[in-house]
């Protein structure tokens, strides 16, 4: 009876250890939530200007004609970019990732596309060199904490992916996987086509917007266009990584909330049994005694 | 006189905004000054360009922009910048540190074009942050 009592004490010290650790992990993520959300929205009027720029641009009644808006006649190979987390203890988010990112592959297969990997963060990194599938690019270190300077680099690699032709190991399409934050409580892991780009046609609400007198363009219209196209994919993939740090740390508060209830409760439940046993064990200790003083009463 | 409304971007943050009399900023193509009443424009700015935004009284705000676009349109200039950094905020020891590394690895030559190349750009940026500080290079 004692050795059983020494063991779920045993138990109950490990299980209060560990709950400390994820209460910690739990309160770093909300900090960390906090300021990834201020990154995402300070990053919020660079977009929107782009996005003025872009439909200004287009409103003009400008050709848009430009490479990275063409669909690729051969799209037989298509880039796919992986938005993972560098570190675990965050729930199903990485799982979540690689799961789209397996339907998008049968997709793909489907329609006779071969997807070729660009991966960012460790997790899913580690996930493809397990399973020794190949990848053409990782980026890891910096999933948590993304720079612009990481984003730059992966648009631009993706870009110049998508500037060589099909036969010359260039790709035709570059779909992303990431996790979009809408409340600490919810994340949805999406998948979007970002190149070829599709310009959406839609009327300007009336009254608003663009000026009268057409624009003039430094140095050529074209060169505006080309600049801006490069410089919105890059932003894009800019949003979409902050918005997958903001829902890393979410996913990990979340995961870490759940593990601190659940130590809690196994705490609870421990003490219970090791109660149940001193009693018991003070029980046997005292019918022993009683039992000892009647045997020699009875001499 | 009409006022310019005025906002630098970057795609960490917003870097300033505010009213101003004169932008002057650098395109491609040259030097280009902006003043109330503008004709719209969108311009492709050079890497390693110096910002320079006119506001009278308060004086000049000066910022080195890179990887920049310029967007007017009736009297909202907007410049968005991949990176930028305005000229009281440039770490001058660590620009001048950088201007002279790159500047080392061009004159070293025994680079390939594509290692050269980046060196080159690495030492207009750090020239900009400088030009931007207020120093003289």
């Amino acid at each position: 009876m004692g050795a059983q009592l020494r063991q779920i004490r045993a138990r109950i010290r490990s299980v209060r250890s560990t709950a400390k650790i994820t209460r910690a992990q739990e309160l770093i993520a909300s900090s960390r939530v906090a300021k990834a959300r201020d990154r995402a929205k300070a990053a919020e009027p660079y977009t929107r200007e782009l996005v003025l720029a872009v439909m200004a641009l287009v409103g003009h009644g400008m050709r848009i004609d430009h490479p990275l808006l063409d669909q690729r006649p051969d799209a037989s190979r298509v880039a796919v970019l992986a938005m993972t987390s560098d570190r675990g203890f965050c729930g199903g988010y990485n799982h979540n990732v690689i799961r789209r990112g397996q339907a998008l592959v049968e997709l793909l297969r489907s329609q006779g596309k071969e997807p070729v990997f660009y991966v960012v963060g460790r997790k899913g990194s580690d996930w493809f060199r397990f399973r020794s599938r190949p990848t053409v690019r990782e980026w890891t270190g910096s999933s948590g904490a993304p720079t612009y300077e990481t984003a730059a680099e992966i648009g631009q690699t993706l870009i110049d992916a998508f500037d060589t032709k099909t036969s010359e190991g260039g790709v035709g399409e570059v779909h992303v996987i990431f996790t979009e934050f809408e409340t600490m409580l919810t994340q949805r892991t999406l998948v979007r086509r970002i190149l070829p780009l599709e310009i959406e046609e839609r009327e300007a609400p009336a009254g608003e917007g663009a000026p009268r007198s057409p624009y003039e363009f430094e140095p050529s219209a074209a060169d505006v266009l080309d600049a801006l196209l490069r410089k919105y994919v890059r932003g894009r993939i800019w949003r979409m990584m902050l918005t997958s740090a903001a829902s890393e740390h979410a996913a990990r508060r979340t995961a870490m909330t759940a593990a601190t209830e659940n130590a809690q409760e196994l705490i609870s439940m421990l003490t219970r049994q090791a109660n149940e046993a001193r009693q018991a064990e003070i029980t046997t200790e005292l019918t022993e005694i009683v039992g000892g003083a009647e045997a020699l009463g009875h001499r | 006189m009409a006022k310019l409304r005025v906002g630098v971007v970057s795609p960490e943050r917003e870097i300033w905004s505010g009213e101003a009399d004169m932008v002057i900023a650098k395109t491609v193509d040259g030097e280009i000054g902006i003043m109330p009443n503008h004709a719209p424009v969108l311009g492709v700015l050079v890497e390693g360009g110096v910002l320079r935004v006119k506001r009278g009284a308060e004086g000049d705000l000066v910022a080195a922009v890179h990887g920049g676009f310029l967007s007017v349109a009736d009297n909202d200039v907007s410049i968005l910048a991949e990176a930028a950094e305005l000229g009281d905020e440039v770490d001058v020891a660590a620009a001048r540190d950088a201007l002279q590394r790159a500047q080392a690895s061009i004159d070293a030559g025994n680079n390939d074009a594509e290692a050269e190349e980046e060196a080159r750009l690495e030492a207009k940026r750090a020239r900009a942050r400088l030009r931007a500080a207020g120093e003289d290079i």
